[in-house]
Protein backbone atom coordinates (compact mmCIF):
# COMPACT_ATOMS: atom_id res chain seq x y z
CA UNK A 1 0.00 0.00 0.00
CA UNK A 2 1.25 3.37 -0.67
CA UNK A 3 2.49 5.49 2.17
CA UNK A 4 0.78 8.49 1.11
CA UNK A 5 -2.74 6.19 2.06
CA UNK A 6 -1.44 5.56 5.25
CA UNK A 7 -0.73 9.47 6.41
CA UNK A 8 -4.13 10.54 4.76
CA UNK A 9 -6.21 7.33 6.54
CA UNK A 10 -4.30 8.85 10.11
CA UNK A 11 -6.12 12.21 8.88
CA UNK A 12 -9.96 10.43 9.17
CA UNK A 13 -11.70 10.30 12.40
CA UNK A 14 -13.21 6.25 12.73
CA UNK A 15 -16.68 6.23 11.16
CA UNK A 16 -16.78 10.00 9.67
CA UNK A 17 -18.24 10.78 6.57
CA UNK A 18 -15.80 10.76 3.13
CA UNK A 19 -16.00 11.61 -0.10
CA UNK A 20 -13.13 10.63 -2.14
CA UNK A 21 -12.69 13.05 -5.05
CA UNK A 22 -10.90 11.67 -7.78
CA UNK A 23 -10.96 8.58 -6.50
CA UNK A 24 -9.33 6.84 -9.35
CA UNK A 25 -9.55 2.82 -9.68
CA UNK A 26 -10.71 2.89 -5.73
CA UNK A 27 -7.60 1.96 -4.15
CA UNK A 28 -7.49 4.41 -1.38
CA UNK A 29 -11.09 3.76 -1.04
CA UNK A 30 -11.11 0.48 -0.56
CA UNK A 31 -8.33 0.95 2.23
CA UNK A 32 -10.11 3.76 4.30
CA UNK A 33 -13.54 1.78 3.91
CA UNK A 34 -11.65 -1.60 5.16
CA UNK A 35 -10.12 0.45 8.01
CA UNK A 36 -11.76 3.68 9.06
CA UNK A 37 -15.67 4.13 7.51
CA UNK A 38 -17.89 2.61 5.45
CA UNK A 39 -19.60 5.97 4.97
CA UNK A 40 -17.06 6.36 2.07
CA UNK A 41 -17.68 7.34 -1.28
CA UNK A 42 -16.00 8.78 -4.76
CA UNK A 43 -16.00 10.76 -7.71
CA UNK A 44 -14.24 9.49 -10.73
CA UNK A 45 -14.10 10.63 -14.59
CA UNK A 46 -12.85 7.92 -16.35
CA UNK A 47 -15.14 5.27 -17.28
CA UNK A 48 -12.90 1.86 -16.49
CA UNK A 49 -12.09 3.82 -12.67
CA UNK A 50 -15.69 3.89 -12.53
CA UNK A 51 -15.95 -0.24 -13.24
CA UNK A 52 -12.93 -0.78 -11.16
CA UNK A 53 -14.02 0.39 -8.02
CA UNK A 54 -17.90 -0.83 -8.83
CA UNK A 55 -15.91 -3.93 -8.67
CA UNK A 56 -14.81 -3.53 -5.37
CA UNK A 57 -17.96 -3.00 -4.07
CA UNK A 58 -17.39 1.07 -3.40
CA UNK A 59 -20.30 4.02 -4.15
CA UNK A 60 -18.88 6.01 -6.69
CA UNK A 61 -20.33 8.66 -9.00
CA UNK A 62 -19.16 9.02 -12.37
CA UNK A 63 -18.39 12.94 -12.57
CA UNK A 64 -16.19 16.03 -12.92
CA UNK A 65 -14.94 17.43 -10.12
CA UNK A 66 -14.44 21.07 -11.94
CA UNK A 67 -18.94 20.70 -12.65
CA UNK A 68 -20.47 18.13 -10.22
CA UNK A 69 -19.02 19.22 -6.68
CA UNK A 70 -21.77 21.49 -7.08
CA UNK A 71 -24.30 19.42 -6.27
CA UNK A 72 -23.59 18.47 -2.79
CA UNK A 73 -24.88 20.53 -0.18
CA UNK A 74 -22.90 22.42 2.24
CA UNK A 75 -20.76 20.39 4.84
CA UNK A 76 -22.29 16.99 3.67
CA UNK A 77 -18.97 15.29 4.64
CA UNK A 78 -16.54 15.25 7.70
CA UNK A 79 -13.42 15.26 5.33
CA UNK A 80 -13.14 15.51 1.22
CA UNK A 81 -10.10 14.01 -0.04
CA UNK A 82 -8.16 15.09 -3.20
CA UNK A 83 -5.23 12.90 -3.70
CA UNK A 84 -2.55 14.22 -6.71
CA UNK A 85 -5.13 15.60 -8.99
CA UNK A 86 -4.95 19.37 -7.90
CA UNK A 87 -2.76 19.82 -10.83
CA UNK A 88 -4.84 18.30 -13.07
CA UNK A 89 -7.52 20.92 -12.37
CA UNK A 90 -8.29 23.93 -15.07
CA UNK A 91 -9.46 26.46 -12.15
CA UNK A 92 -7.69 24.89 -9.00
CA UNK A 93 -8.15 27.52 -6.75
CA UNK A 94 -12.48 27.17 -7.46
CA UNK A 95 -11.97 23.17 -6.97
CA UNK A 96 -10.12 23.86 -3.55
CA UNK A 97 -13.14 26.32 -1.84
CA UNK A 98 -15.58 23.55 -3.14
CA UNK A 99 -13.25 21.31 -1.47
CA UNK A 100 -14.09 23.30 1.73
CA UNK A 101 -17.75 23.71 1.20
CA UNK A 102 -18.50 20.73 -0.11
CA UNK A 103 -16.76 19.06 3.19
CA UNK A 104 -15.50 20.32 6.91
CA UNK A 105 -11.86 19.41 6.32
CA UNK A 106 -10.44 18.71 3.18
CA UNK A 107 -7.20 16.68 3.10
CA UNK A 108 -5.15 17.80 0.24
CA UNK A 109 -1.92 15.77 -1.42
CA UNK A 110 0.07 17.24 -4.46
CA UNK A 111 3.27 16.46 -6.38
CA UNK A 112 5.93 18.85 -4.99
CA UNK A 113 8.04 20.95 -7.62
CA UNK A 114 10.00 22.00 -4.81
CA UNK A 115 11.83 18.46 -4.54
CA UNK A 116 15.37 18.73 -4.66
CA UNK A 117 15.64 16.27 -7.41
CA UNK A 118 13.03 18.06 -9.36
CA UNK A 119 14.94 21.64 -8.81
CA UNK A 120 18.84 19.63 -10.10
CA UNK A 121 16.06 18.59 -12.81
CA UNK A 122 15.28 21.68 -14.56
CA UNK A 123 18.79 23.14 -13.25
CA UNK A 124 21.36 20.84 -14.83
CA UNK A 125 19.76 19.22 -17.86
CA UNK A 126 17.54 22.55 -18.52
CA UNK A 127 14.53 20.36 -19.37
CA UNK A 128 10.99 19.70 -17.59
CA UNK A 129 11.66 17.69 -14.65
CA UNK A 130 10.55 13.66 -15.03
CA UNK A 131 10.68 11.81 -11.85
CA UNK A 132 8.69 8.76 -10.20
CA UNK A 133 5.30 10.95 -9.36
CA UNK A 134 6.01 13.28 -12.23
CA UNK A 135 6.40 10.61 -15.00
CA UNK A 136 5.61 12.36 -18.08
CA UNK A 137 6.87 14.52 -20.62
CA UNK A 138 5.71 18.05 -21.18
CA UNK A 139 3.76 18.11 -23.90
CA UNK A 140 1.44 14.90 -22.69
CA UNK A 141 1.30 15.90 -19.08
CA UNK A 142 -2.78 16.34 -17.31
CA UNK A 143 -0.72 18.46 -15.29
CA UNK A 144 -1.61 22.24 -15.59
CA UNK A 145 -1.44 23.91 -12.40
CA UNK A 146 1.92 22.51 -10.96
CA UNK A 147 2.97 23.80 -7.82
CA UNK A 148 5.45 23.42 -4.58
CA UNK A 149 4.78 22.57 -0.77
CA UNK A 150 5.85 26.10 -0.51
CA UNK A 151 3.48 27.42 -2.64
CA UNK A 152 0.39 25.47 -1.44
CA UNK A 153 1.33 26.91 1.86
CA UNK A 154 1.36 30.69 0.01
CA UNK A 155 -1.97 30.18 -1.70
CA UNK A 156 -3.87 28.63 2.17
CA UNK A 157 -2.03 31.63 3.89
CA UNK A 158 -3.21 33.83 1.28
CA UNK A 159 -6.98 32.53 1.11
CA UNK A 160 -7.52 32.22 4.69
CA UNK A 161 -7.26 28.52 5.18
CA UNK A 162 -6.37 26.89 7.82
CA UNK A 163 -3.44 23.82 7.18
CA UNK A 164 -4.14 22.15 10.52
CA UNK A 165 -1.85 19.09 9.89
CA UNK A 166 0.56 17.83 7.22
CA UNK A 167 3.23 15.43 6.80
CA UNK A 168 6.06 17.64 6.63
CA UNK A 169 7.98 20.59 8.29
CA UNK A 170 8.52 23.07 5.64
CA UNK A 171 10.37 19.98 3.78
CA UNK A 172 9.63 21.60 0.47
CA UNK A 173 12.73 20.69 -0.83
CA UNK A 174 12.81 17.02 0.39
CA UNK A 175 9.66 15.99 0.25
CA UNK A 176 8.38 14.70 -2.74
CA UNK A 177 5.23 14.78 -1.99
CA UNK A 178 3.11 17.04 0.15
CA UNK A 179 0.08 15.89 2.12
CA UNK A 180 -1.98 19.06 3.90
CA UNK A 181 -5.68 18.81 6.00
CA UNK A 182 -7.09 22.17 5.42
CA UNK A 183 -10.12 23.83 6.78
CA UNK A 184 -11.60 27.30 6.31
CA UNK B 1 -52.57 -15.82 -27.53
CA UNK B 2 -54.76 -18.76 -26.22
CA UNK B 3 -52.44 -19.51 -23.21
CA UNK B 4 -53.10 -16.28 -21.67
CA UNK B 5 -55.62 -17.85 -19.08
CA UNK B 6 -52.30 -19.65 -17.79
CA UNK B 7 -50.39 -16.67 -16.81
CA UNK B 8 -50.22 -16.18 -12.62
CA UNK B 9 -52.79 -13.24 -11.61
CA UNK B 10 -52.95 -11.87 -7.62
CA UNK B 11 -56.32 -10.73 -7.59
CA UNK B 12 -56.37 -7.47 -5.63
CA UNK B 13 -59.45 -7.19 -3.79
CA UNK B 14 -58.25 -4.01 -1.60
CA UNK B 15 -60.17 -1.26 -3.54
CA UNK B 16 -57.59 1.12 -5.91
CA UNK B 17 -57.40 4.67 -5.81
CA UNK B 18 -56.03 5.69 -8.86
CA UNK B 19 -54.52 9.33 -9.81
CA UNK B 20 -57.85 9.74 -11.92
CA UNK B 21 -59.93 9.85 -9.10
CA UNK B 22 -61.55 6.42 -10.05
CA UNK B 23 -61.67 3.42 -7.64
CA UNK B 24 -60.65 0.08 -8.84
CA UNK B 25 -61.08 -3.20 -6.94
CA UNK B 26 -61.13 -7.03 -7.47
CA UNK B 27 -58.63 -6.81 -10.53
CA UNK B 28 -56.19 -8.98 -11.90
CA UNK B 29 -52.12 -8.25 -11.68
CA UNK B 30 -50.79 -10.82 -13.55
CA UNK B 31 -46.94 -11.83 -12.63
CA UNK B 32 -44.36 -14.45 -12.94
CA UNK B 33 -41.27 -15.08 -10.71
CA UNK B 34 -38.17 -16.58 -11.09
CA UNK B 35 -35.29 -18.37 -8.81
CA UNK B 36 -36.76 -18.77 -4.93
CA UNK B 37 -37.51 -16.76 -1.83
CA UNK B 38 -35.04 -17.85 0.61
CA UNK B 39 -36.23 -18.79 4.23
CA UNK B 40 -35.32 -15.18 5.79
CA UNK B 41 -36.98 -13.67 2.50
CA UNK B 42 -34.41 -11.20 2.30
CA UNK B 43 -33.36 -12.04 -1.55
CA UNK B 44 -36.37 -10.61 -3.25
CA UNK B 45 -36.33 -7.89 -6.46
CA UNK B 46 -39.14 -6.60 -8.10
CA UNK B 47 -38.14 -6.20 -11.53
CA UNK B 48 -40.39 -3.08 -13.40
CA UNK B 49 -41.07 -3.57 -17.11
CA UNK B 50 -40.73 -1.07 -19.70
CA UNK B 51 -43.91 0.23 -22.29
CA UNK B 52 -43.77 -2.96 -24.51
CA UNK B 53 -42.58 -5.27 -21.63
CA UNK B 54 -44.20 -7.74 -19.60
CA UNK B 55 -44.31 -10.39 -16.29
CA UNK B 56 -41.88 -12.95 -18.24
CA UNK B 57 -38.44 -11.48 -17.97
CA UNK B 58 -36.32 -14.52 -18.06
CA UNK B 59 -36.46 -17.75 -20.24
CA UNK B 60 -39.31 -18.48 -23.14
CA UNK B 61 -42.33 -16.33 -22.79
CA UNK B 62 -45.18 -18.88 -22.69
CA UNK B 63 -47.59 -16.81 -24.84
CA UNK B 64 -45.41 -15.35 -26.70
CA UNK B 65 -42.57 -18.59 -27.10
CA UNK B 66 -39.90 -15.66 -27.50
CA UNK B 67 -36.99 -15.22 -25.26
CA UNK B 68 -38.48 -12.86 -22.49
CA UNK B 69 -37.58 -9.35 -22.64
CA UNK B 70 -34.59 -8.81 -20.18
CA UNK B 71 -33.40 -12.80 -20.90
CA UNK B 72 -29.71 -11.01 -20.91
CA UNK B 73 -29.75 -9.80 -17.49
CA UNK B 74 -31.75 -12.10 -15.92
CA UNK B 75 -31.74 -16.03 -15.40
CA UNK B 76 -29.28 -18.52 -13.28
CA UNK B 77 -25.49 -17.13 -13.19
CA UNK B 78 -26.55 -13.88 -14.87
CA UNK B 79 -26.35 -10.44 -13.49
CA UNK B 80 -29.46 -11.41 -11.62
CA UNK B 81 -28.75 -14.58 -10.78
CA UNK B 82 -32.15 -16.44 -10.05
CA UNK B 83 -29.77 -18.71 -8.53
CA UNK B 84 -29.14 -16.47 -6.01
CA UNK B 85 -32.34 -14.34 -5.99
CA UNK B 86 -35.94 -14.54 -6.73
CA UNK B 87 -37.35 -11.97 -9.39
CA UNK B 88 -40.64 -10.70 -9.68
CA UNK B 89 -42.36 -9.16 -11.93
CA UNK B 90 -45.98 -7.62 -12.68
CA UNK B 91 -47.65 -6.86 -15.90
CA UNK B 92 -48.35 -3.35 -15.32
CA UNK B 93 -52.23 -3.03 -15.34
CA UNK B 94 -53.73 -1.20 -18.38
CA UNK B 95 -51.10 -3.91 -19.90
CA UNK B 96 -52.33 -6.46 -21.84
CA UNK B 97 -50.43 -10.13 -20.83
CA UNK B 98 -53.15 -10.79 -18.02
CA UNK B 99 -53.22 -7.69 -16.06
CA UNK B 100 -56.80 -5.39 -15.51
CA UNK B 101 -56.10 -3.49 -18.60
CA UNK B 102 -58.70 -1.84 -21.45
CA UNK B 103 -59.10 -5.28 -23.13
CA UNK B 104 -60.54 -6.69 -19.83
CA UNK B 105 -64.29 -6.71 -19.43
CA UNK B 106 -66.18 -3.53 -17.66
CA UNK B 107 -68.15 -4.93 -14.84
CA UNK B 108 -70.57 -2.01 -15.71
CA UNK B 109 -71.20 -2.29 -18.70
CA UNK B 110 -71.08 -6.32 -19.16
CA UNK B 111 -68.91 -5.09 -22.34
CA UNK B 112 -65.18 -4.46 -22.97
CA UNK B 113 -63.54 -1.18 -21.56
CA UNK B 114 -62.19 -0.14 -24.45
CA UNK B 115 -60.92 3.82 -24.28
CA UNK B 116 -63.71 3.53 -21.50
CA UNK B 117 -60.58 1.85 -19.11
CA UNK B 118 -59.44 4.49 -16.88
CA UNK B 119 -56.46 6.32 -17.58
CA UNK B 120 -53.74 4.81 -15.42
CA UNK B 121 -50.38 6.58 -14.05
CA UNK B 122 -46.98 5.32 -12.88
CA UNK B 123 -48.27 5.78 -9.38
CA UNK B 124 -51.29 3.47 -9.96
CA UNK B 125 -48.86 0.90 -11.27
CA UNK B 126 -46.49 1.06 -8.58
CA UNK B 127 -49.32 1.01 -6.14
CA UNK B 128 -50.88 -2.00 -7.61
CA UNK B 129 -47.72 -3.87 -7.54
CA UNK B 130 -47.15 -3.22 -3.94
CA UNK B 131 -49.70 -6.03 -3.33
CA UNK B 132 -47.01 -8.27 -4.31
CA UNK B 133 -45.12 -7.59 -1.60
CA UNK B 134 -48.18 -8.69 0.95
CA UNK B 135 -49.18 -11.52 -0.92
CA UNK B 136 -45.37 -13.25 -0.89
CA UNK B 137 -45.06 -11.78 2.80
CA UNK B 138 -41.86 -9.68 2.24
CA UNK B 139 -41.38 -7.14 4.90
CA UNK B 140 -38.39 -5.58 2.62
CA UNK B 141 -37.29 -6.12 -0.69
CA UNK B 142 -33.98 -6.74 -1.69
CA UNK B 143 -34.01 -4.44 -4.60
CA UNK B 144 -36.10 -2.66 -7.49
CA UNK B 145 -34.99 -2.72 -10.93
CA UNK B 146 -35.95 -1.50 -14.54
CA UNK B 147 -35.05 0.21 -17.19
CA UNK B 148 -36.79 3.35 -18.98
CA UNK B 149 -40.54 3.05 -18.04
CA UNK B 150 -39.31 0.34 -15.34
CA UNK B 151 -36.86 3.13 -13.98
CA UNK B 152 -39.46 5.53 -13.72
CA UNK B 153 -41.72 2.87 -11.80
CA UNK B 154 -38.76 2.09 -9.77
CA UNK B 155 -38.31 5.92 -8.66
CA UNK B 156 -42.07 5.90 -7.79
CA UNK B 157 -41.69 2.82 -5.84
CA UNK B 158 -39.14 4.07 -3.33
CA UNK B 159 -40.82 7.37 -3.17
CA UNK B 160 -44.14 5.39 -2.50
CA UNK B 161 -42.38 2.92 -0.29
CA UNK B 162 -39.47 4.68 1.33
CA UNK B 163 -38.08 1.90 3.60
CA UNK B 164 -39.47 -1.34 1.57
CA UNK B 165 -36.15 -2.31 -1.02
CA UNK B 166 -32.46 -1.97 0.56
CA UNK B 167 -31.63 -1.03 -3.34
CA UNK B 168 -33.06 0.74 -6.32
CA UNK B 169 -31.89 0.48 -9.51
CA UNK B 170 -32.89 2.58 -12.18
CA UNK B 171 -31.96 2.82 -15.81
CA UNK B 172 -31.66 4.61 -18.47
CA UNK B 173 -35.25 6.95 -17.19
CA UNK B 174 -36.11 10.28 -16.12
CA UNK B 175 -37.93 11.37 -13.43
CA UNK B 176 -39.85 13.66 -15.60
CA UNK B 177 -40.77 12.92 -19.27
CA UNK B 178 -39.71 15.46 -21.39
CA UNK B 179 -41.73 17.25 -23.86
CA UNK B 180 -39.79 15.07 -26.74
CA UNK B 181 -40.66 12.19 -24.75
CA UNK B 182 -44.13 12.89 -25.03
CA UNK B 183 -44.08 14.26 -28.59
CA UNK B 184 -42.81 10.92 -29.99
CA UNK B 185 -45.62 9.02 -27.81
CA UNK B 186 -48.19 11.00 -28.94
CA UNK B 187 -47.10 10.19 -32.25
CA UNK B 188 -47.84 6.30 -32.11
CA UNK B 189 -51.28 7.25 -30.33
CA UNK B 190 -52.35 9.23 -33.52
CA UNK B 191 -51.05 6.65 -35.54
CA UNK B 192 -53.28 4.05 -33.67
CA UNK B 193 -56.34 6.46 -33.61
CA UNK B 194 -56.01 7.09 -37.32
CA UNK B 195 -56.68 3.78 -38.24
CA UNK B 196 -59.96 2.96 -39.59
CA UNK B 197 -59.95 -0.09 -37.26
CA UNK B 198 -59.62 1.66 -34.44
CA UNK B 199 -63.49 3.18 -34.09
CA UNK B 200 -62.36 4.96 -31.08
CA UNK B 201 -61.16 2.29 -29.33
CA UNK B 202 -64.03 -0.02 -29.48
CA UNK B 203 -62.48 -2.54 -32.28
CA UNK B 204 -63.16 -5.72 -30.28
CA UNK B 205 -66.62 -5.20 -31.43
CA UNK B 206 -65.63 -5.62 -34.31
CA UNK B 207 -63.02 -8.09 -34.70
CA UNK B 208 -61.14 -5.98 -36.40
CA UNK B 209 -58.10 -4.50 -34.92
CA UNK B 210 -56.23 -1.55 -35.61
CA UNK B 211 -53.07 -3.33 -36.83
CA UNK B 212 -51.68 -1.23 -39.40
CA UNK B 213 -52.17 1.89 -36.90
CA UNK B 214 -50.12 -0.20 -34.62
CA UNK B 215 -47.78 -1.33 -36.25
CA UNK B 216 -46.37 2.37 -37.31
CA UNK B 217 -46.19 3.70 -33.63
CA UNK B 218 -44.02 0.33 -33.34
CA UNK B 219 -41.79 1.53 -36.15
CA UNK B 220 -41.29 5.01 -34.90
CA UNK B 221 -41.15 3.76 -31.68
CA UNK B 222 -38.18 2.08 -32.37
CA UNK B 223 -36.41 4.12 -34.31
CA UNK B 224 -35.82 6.05 -30.87
CA UNK B 225 -34.96 3.44 -29.14
CA UNK B 226 -31.70 2.80 -31.14
CA UNK B 227 -28.93 5.43 -32.27
CA UNK B 228 -27.86 6.67 -35.38
CA UNK B 229 -24.62 5.30 -35.56
CA UNK B 230 -26.19 2.01 -34.14
CA UNK B 231 -28.63 2.12 -37.18
CA UNK B 232 -26.11 3.28 -39.60
CA UNK B 233 -23.23 0.50 -38.78
CA UNK B 234 -26.01 -2.02 -38.47
CA UNK B 235 -27.91 -1.31 -42.12
CA UNK B 236 -26.41 1.83 -43.89
CA UNK B 237 -28.01 2.43 -47.57
CA UNK B 238 -28.10 -1.93 -47.66
CA UNK B 239 -30.56 -3.15 -49.95
CA UNK B 240 -33.21 -5.35 -49.28
CA UNK B 241 -32.72 -8.55 -51.61
CA UNK B 242 -32.14 -6.62 -54.79
CA UNK B 243 -29.04 -5.41 -56.51
CA UNK B 244 -30.35 -1.81 -57.37
CA UNK B 245 -33.63 0.43 -56.45
CA UNK B 246 -36.70 -0.64 -57.34
CA UNK B 247 -38.26 3.00 -58.18
CA UNK B 248 -41.13 2.26 -56.09
CA UNK B 249 -42.45 2.10 -52.67
CA UNK B 250 -41.38 -1.12 -51.71
CA UNK B 251 -38.80 -1.94 -49.01
CA UNK B 252 -36.43 -0.87 -50.72
CA UNK B 253 -33.31 -1.02 -48.26
CA UNK B 254 -32.73 -2.72 -45.17
CA UNK B 255 -33.78 -0.76 -42.80
CA UNK B 256 -37.52 -0.10 -43.75
CA UNK B 257 -37.99 -4.45 -44.03
CA UNK B 258 -36.48 -4.10 -40.64
CA UNK B 259 -38.81 -1.69 -39.19
CA UNK B 260 -42.00 -3.47 -40.83
CA UNK B 261 -40.83 -6.58 -39.36
CA UNK B 262 -40.71 -5.18 -36.38
CA UNK B 263 -44.18 -3.38 -36.66
CA UNK B 264 -45.87 -6.88 -38.14
CA UNK B 265 -44.59 -9.11 -35.13
CA UNK B 266 -45.53 -6.26 -32.62
CA UNK B 267 -49.13 -6.34 -33.41
CA UNK B 268 -49.79 -10.05 -32.98
CA UNK B 269 -48.44 -9.76 -29.25
CA UNK B 270 -49.23 -6.21 -28.45
CA UNK B 271 -52.98 -4.47 -27.67
CA UNK B 272 -53.45 -0.87 -29.42
CA UNK B 273 -55.43 0.11 -26.46
CA UNK B 274 -52.73 -0.86 -23.53
CA UNK B 275 -50.23 1.04 -25.82
CA UNK B 276 -52.67 4.18 -25.57
CA UNK B 277 -52.57 3.73 -21.95
CA UNK B 278 -49.41 2.59 -21.09
CA UNK B 279 -48.14 5.64 -23.04
CA UNK B 280 -49.88 8.04 -21.42
CA UNK B 281 -48.99 6.95 -18.14
CA UNK B 282 -45.45 7.84 -19.22
CA UNK B 283 -46.15 11.16 -20.13
CA UNK B 284 -48.09 11.76 -16.96
CA UNK B 285 -45.36 10.62 -14.97
CA UNK B 286 -43.13 13.90 -13.06
CA UNK B 287 -42.12 13.12 -10.02
CA UNK B 288 -40.22 16.09 -9.63
CA UNK B 289 -43.84 17.95 -10.04
CA UNK B 290 -45.59 16.00 -7.23
CA UNK B 291 -43.15 17.01 -4.83
CA UNK B 292 -43.94 20.64 -5.87
CA UNK B 293 -40.49 20.83 -8.06
CA UNK B 294 -38.02 19.61 -5.28
CA UNK B 295 -36.98 15.86 -6.69
CA UNK B 296 -34.87 15.48 -3.52
CA UNK B 297 -37.57 15.90 -1.51
CA UNK B 298 -39.29 12.73 -3.37
CA UNK B 299 -36.64 10.46 -1.70
CA UNK B 300 -36.23 12.45 1.85
CA UNK B 301 -37.58 9.91 3.80
CA UNK B 302 -35.79 6.47 2.02
CA UNK B 303 -32.60 5.18 3.38
CA UNK B 304 -32.61 3.06 -0.39
CA UNK B 305 -29.19 2.59 -1.41
CA UNK B 306 -29.25 3.52 -5.28
CA UNK B 307 -27.15 3.00 -8.22
CA UNK B 308 -28.31 4.98 -11.54
CA UNK B 309 -27.21 3.82 -14.69
CA UNK B 310 -27.33 5.67 -18.43
CA UNK B 311 -26.01 5.03 -22.18
CA UNK B 312 -23.66 7.27 -24.12
CA UNK B 313 -25.95 6.90 -27.18
CA UNK B 314 -29.64 7.25 -25.52
CA UNK B 315 -31.12 10.06 -26.78
CA UNK B 316 -34.83 9.27 -25.38
CA UNK B 317 -33.53 9.23 -21.92
CA UNK B 318 -30.36 10.41 -22.25
CA UNK B 319 -27.24 11.15 -19.65
CA UNK B 320 -28.32 14.10 -18.75
CA UNK B 321 -31.60 13.69 -17.53
CA UNK B 322 -30.34 10.28 -15.22
CA UNK B 323 -27.84 12.98 -13.78
CA UNK B 324 -30.57 14.95 -12.47
CA UNK B 325 -32.34 11.81 -10.25
CA UNK B 326 -28.11 11.37 -8.77
CA UNK B 327 -28.00 15.35 -7.99
CA UNK B 328 -31.53 15.57 -6.38
CA UNK B 329 -29.94 12.12 -4.89
CA UNK B 330 -26.48 13.56 -3.34
CA UNK B 331 -28.59 16.94 -2.52
CA UNK B 332 -29.73 15.37 0.22
CA UNK B 333 -26.92 13.59 1.05
CA UNK B 334 -28.37 10.09 0.17
CA UNK B 335 -26.55 6.68 -0.96
CA UNK B 336 -26.30 6.90 -5.01
CA UNK B 337 -23.76 5.47 -7.29
CA UNK B 338 -23.95 6.98 -10.70
CA UNK B 339 -22.29 5.44 -14.54
CA UNK B 340 -22.83 6.16 -18.02
CA UNK B 341 -22.16 2.84 -19.51
CA UNK B 342 -20.16 3.06 -23.57
CA UNK B 343 -23.06 2.05 -26.16
CA UNK B 344 -23.56 2.42 -29.47
CA UNK B 345 -26.64 0.44 -28.92
CA UNK B 346 -28.99 3.33 -27.94
CA UNK B 347 -31.98 3.18 -25.21
CA UNK B 348 -32.17 -0.50 -26.14
CA UNK B 349 -28.57 -1.05 -24.42
CA UNK B 350 -30.29 -1.71 -21.50
CA UNK B 351 -32.30 -4.93 -22.70
CA UNK B 352 -29.05 -5.92 -24.68
CA UNK B 353 -26.01 -8.01 -23.98
CA UNK B 354 -24.09 -5.12 -23.13
CA UNK B 355 -20.91 -6.73 -20.65
CA UNK B 356 -20.00 -3.45 -18.84
CA UNK B 357 -23.67 -2.85 -17.77
CA UNK B 358 -24.37 -6.02 -16.68
CA UNK B 359 -21.21 -6.37 -15.27
CA UNK B 360 -22.02 -3.30 -13.16
CA UNK B 361 -25.50 -4.74 -11.90
CA UNK B 362 -23.89 -8.02 -11.08
CA UNK B 363 -21.49 -6.31 -8.69
CA UNK B 364 -23.61 -3.96 -7.53
CA UNK B 365 -25.96 -6.46 -6.57
CA UNK B 366 -23.94 -8.90 -5.36
CA UNK B 367 -21.64 -6.75 -3.26
CA UNK B 368 -24.87 -4.92 -1.86
CA UNK B 369 -25.96 -8.04 -0.84
CA UNK B 370 -22.88 -9.38 1.06
CA UNK B 371 -22.87 -6.32 2.72
CA UNK B 372 -26.36 -6.31 4.44
CA UNK B 373 -25.39 -10.11 5.42
CA UNK B 374 -22.35 -8.75 7.32
CA UNK B 375 -24.76 -6.05 8.82
CA UNK B 376 -26.88 -8.80 10.21
CA UNK B 377 -24.02 -10.75 11.45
Amino acid sequence: MKKEFNIIANFLEKNSKVLDVGCGDGELMKYINENITKDIRGLEISKSNVQKCIEKGLTVIEGDAEKDLKQFPESSFDYVVLSQTLQAFLDPENVISELLRVGKKAIVTIPNFGYWKVRIHLLLQGTMPITKNLPNEWYNTPNLHMCTIKDFVNFCNKKNIKINSSNLSYKNLFSQLGIFLIEK
Amino acid sequence: MNNIEKVKRLIIDKPLKLDCGQTISNFPLAYETYGKLNAKKDNAILAFHALTGDQFVSGINPITNKEGWWNYAVGPGKAIDTQKYFVICANVISGCMGSYGPSNINPKTNKIFGTEFPVITINDMVNAQYHLLEFFKIEKLFSVVGGSMGGMQVLQFVSNFPDKSHTAIPIACTASHSAQNIALNELGRQSIMADHNWSNGFYEENKKSPDKGLAVARMAAHITYLSKKGLQEKFGRKLQERDDLNFSFDADFQIESYLRYQGSVFVDRFDANSYLYITRAMDYFDLTKQFDGNLSRAFEKSNTKFFIISFTSDWLYPTSENREIVIALNSIGKDVGFVEIISDKGHDSFLLDVPDFLNTIKNFLNTSYNKLNEKRI
